[in-house]
């Protein structure tokens, strides 16, 4: 019996970790807040096989799952790393391996890195305002709003009746527009389709369903990734911070503060390995655990984004300390792929609670 | 990962259903914890291991090497099948441990054997009204005189006072000393004359604490664990195994479940309580909580069986698991709307109006225990690394 990361597992997560530390420094991230590039992150990322970890190893992948990857989502998170992975290292590799009909070369290209696919799936988790996508044949037509990893070779692209396409982004009928939000660490915009090609990965929505569980675990564990900084930025700086000749950190006011984020945040790492497993092994609790996890991280988030900003007092307000690119970068998790309502909405409808 | 416990342990799980299976009908359900049943079901549990588990032989336990799994399953297998798993009480779980590490040999064969029979019943005297959260400054005192501790002074919250037989309890000895250094462990009978038991009454309406007063209450001399001035280190080991014990997920779990019963059979203006949002979406709030504090648990579980490092989630269960549950269970009595107020013998109480006791039972136990004022104190100092809050200087 064993709960936890083994010794390998360790062993990924600290590489990464420690290739971040080196290359994605604060600086980094506000150079591509300023000049949204990211070509040498993204080269690092592939030399350290980050993209084929969920391609099987006869595509050329590691062969790996989603608990690993979970722990790449959460380095991610704790830098605010400014990469594509959700929908490359995710989202597509996992939709085409659960459809069956492997369009090996297109894995094989996913697991280089070579081939960048973003995320256009909101209209089917719950379409906003002018969003919606309908098929027509091979062809699709509509918009698709909140795009994740928008700036890619390719689309995953949703239906409303839970069909799953990959679109080339340089098809005809394909009109891509960026849209700014206050997370300047992820790229995001829309895709207007007019009778776009589209190749069918498969038209079964529990598929696309279990392909969008393993987005909002990998949602959750950024989060727990970027809270856990946020934490840990918090006490240091109440340590250091003297006020009434004091560290701020020796008054229960603040001490408490901290003490409060870590309790809610702890739980929140076993949440996180517990609903990435299940993504692998456990089918039957998958959804379920996908839905609260990213619920309930979403919750403790924004409890700890807040308070650790107020820890930081003036200074975390300020674009000097830079604190608030963590503040967004949870923000940004949270509405997206299903904001917590919306997901305790789903997880009662799993375990037929609902009407 | 690997979340099975292995077919050794699958094994060990079928032995115990199969007991369970056997005798289960022999199992006190209510029964007073001095009934004859209630013993004899704990004479079972010790034969068979169940109890006890790990208690030298020789001390009137089972013997068994410890095994954090084997506990866990019984643990599991008494929750699943509603039976009781024998006598807990603050003997048990926190007087033998710590005899155990701290007694001396005539010590352990004379209170741990009657105790885990359950036949001696214990009380704890801590607490004194100047002396809550700050512990060590506690003032009843005790002198030695001949052969004799004579004991002054007042202690509070004493659960089970009124019905134990014995007490264990702090007493400054060695008045000079720095506070957490004057204090020693001592040992009485709770029918030493000199004491007298008041019934404390809590907001629920029930009297299971006592005030405690001792008025040159007269204790043999060796009725001591440990030495003169050690009692604070005795007092904490048994501290941490309060803290262990509290916020049990399998309870958790199985009240979560009778909410979700309650709201599917309960209606607001004919409509079921589940198929309300507003409840279904607090009751979904709840759900994420408690799964996240399991998934903690086991955690916590896989951290003993493979000796890793979980401390900061094992400092946060006392804090997480008492506010989950006094919100969980303040959730059923908010979804009741006016009944969720029924109380005593109203007719429409629900579940014996549990919902309404153990919300305000576990405000108790939010305040008890280490209020989580000093669990925050705890978490942010020992698992935080933050610094204390200096020193208090009187004015003059």
């Amino acid at each position: 019996m064993e709960f936890g990361l083994s010794e390998e597992q360790t062993l990924l997560q600290d590489s990464l970790n420690g290739f971040l530390d080196a290359n994605c420094p604060l600086d980094r991230v506000r150079r591509f807040a300023e000049e949204p590039v990211a070509a040498d992150l993204h080269s690092g990322l592939a030399e350290l096989g980050v993209f084929g970890l969920l391609v099987p190893e006869e595509a050329g992948g590691v062969g790996l799952g989603c608990f690993e990857a979970a722990l790449v989502a959460e380095a991610l998170g704790s830098h605010t790393a400014p990469c594509a992975f959700l929908g490359s290292a995710v989202m597509a590799p996992l939709a085409l391996t659960l459809a069956g009909n492997e369009p090996t070369d297109t894995l094989s290209r996913l697991a280089t890195g070579e081939l960048t696919v973003g995320v256009a799936v909101a209209e089917f988790v719950g379409a906003r305002a002018d969003g919606g996508i309908t098929a027509d044949g091979e062809t699709l037509s509509g918009k698709a709003l909140s795009v994740l990893d928008f700036d890619a070779q390719a689309y995953l692209v949703a239906d409303a009746a839970g069909s799953t396409y990959l679109v080339d982004a340089g098809a005809p009928g394909v009109f891509a527009e960026a849209l700014p939000t206050i997370d300047k660490t992820r790229r995001t915009g829309a895709l207007t389709l007019n009778g776009a090609p589209a190749q069918l990965i498969c038209d079964d929505p529990d598929v696309l369903a279990r392909v969008i569980d393993a987005g909002r675990v990998m949602l959750a564990a950024d989060t727990l990734g970027a809270a856990q900084n946020m934490l840990d930025q918090a006490v240091e700086y109440a340590m250091q911070r003297e006020q009434f000749n004091r560290p701020i950190g020796s008054f229960q006011a603040v001490k408490h503060m901290c003490a409060e984020m870590a309790a809610s945040l702890e739980p929140c790492r076993a949440m996180v390995w517990y609903a990435s497993h299940a993504l692998d092994d456990l089918p039957a609790e998958a959804s379920l655990c996908a839905c609260h996890a990213k619920a309930h991280l979403s919750e403790v988030g924004k409890f700890v984004a807040k308070t650790a900003t107020e820890v930081h007092g003036g200074m975390g307000f300020t674009d000097l300390l830079g604190l608030h690119y963590w503040f967004k970068r949870i923000g940004y998790n949270r509405q997206m792929l299903g904001a917590p309502e919306l997901l305790r909405e789903q997880a009662a409808r799993l375990q037929g609670l609902c009407a | 990962m690997d979340l099975s416990y292995g077919p050794h342990y699958e094994e060990f799980r079928e032995e115990v259903r199969s007991f369970l299976a056997d005798h289960a009908g022999s199992a006190p359900r209510g029964e007073h914890i001095r009934s004859e049943k209630t013993l004899a079901w704990q004479h079972l549990l010790i034969e068979n291991g169940y109890a006890a588990r790990t208690i030298p032989r020789e001390y009137g336990g089972y013997g068994a090497a410890p095994d954090i799994l084997e506990s866990r399953i019984i643990a599991e297998e008494f929750a699943a099948a509603r039976v009781s798993s024998g006598l807990g009480g603050q003997g048990i779980s926190m007087l033998v441990p710590t005899l155990l590490e701290m007694g001396t040999q005539e010590q352990k064969t004379t209170f741990i054997p009657p105790t885990l029979r359950g036949e001696m019943l214990w009380c704890q005297g801590y607490s004194e009204p100047g002396a809550g959260s700050d512990l060590a400054s506690l003032s009843t005192r005790a002198e030695l005189d001949g052969d004799e501790w004579v004991i002054n002074g007042q202690k509070i919250w004493t659960s089970t006072a009124h019905i134990a037989d014995w007490m264990f309890c702090l007493v400054r000895t060695e008045p000079d000393a720095p506070k957490h250094q004057g204090i020693s462990f001592l040992l009485l009978r709770m029918d030493t004359p000199g004491i007298e038991v008041r019934p404390l009454v809590d907001m629920t309406g029930a009297a299971n604490f006592n005030e405690t007063f001792f008025t040159d209450v007269r204790v043999p001399k060796d009725q001591i664990v440990g030495r003169r001035g050690e009692g604070w280190l005795v007092a904490n080991a048994i501290l941490g195994h309060e803290r262990d014990s509290l916020g049990d997920p399998n309870v958790m779990l199985s009240r979560f479940n009778a909410l979700t019963e309650l709201m599917k059979t309960e209606t607001l203006g004919g409509e079921r309580l589940i198929d309300h949002p507003v409840f279904r979406d607090r009751l979904m709030q709840i759900q994420g909580r408690v799964m996240a504090l399991s998934y903690n648990d086991l955690r916590l579980l896989s951290a003993k069986v493979n000796a890793a490092d979980a401390r900061l989630a094992r400092m946060i269960v006392k804090l997480q698991g008492t506010e989950l549950r006094h919100d969980l269970e303040g959730l059923a009595v908010d979804a009741m709307g006016e009944l969720g107020l029924a109380y005593g013998d109203n007719p429409y109480l629900r579940d014996h109006g549990s919902w309404q006791s153990q919300y305000m039972f576990y405000l108790g136990l939010i305040i008890g225990g280490g209020t989580s004022q000093i669990q925050k104190n705890i978490i942010s100092e020992r698992g935080l690394g933050m610094p204390k809050e200096p020193k208090y200087e009187k004015q003059a």
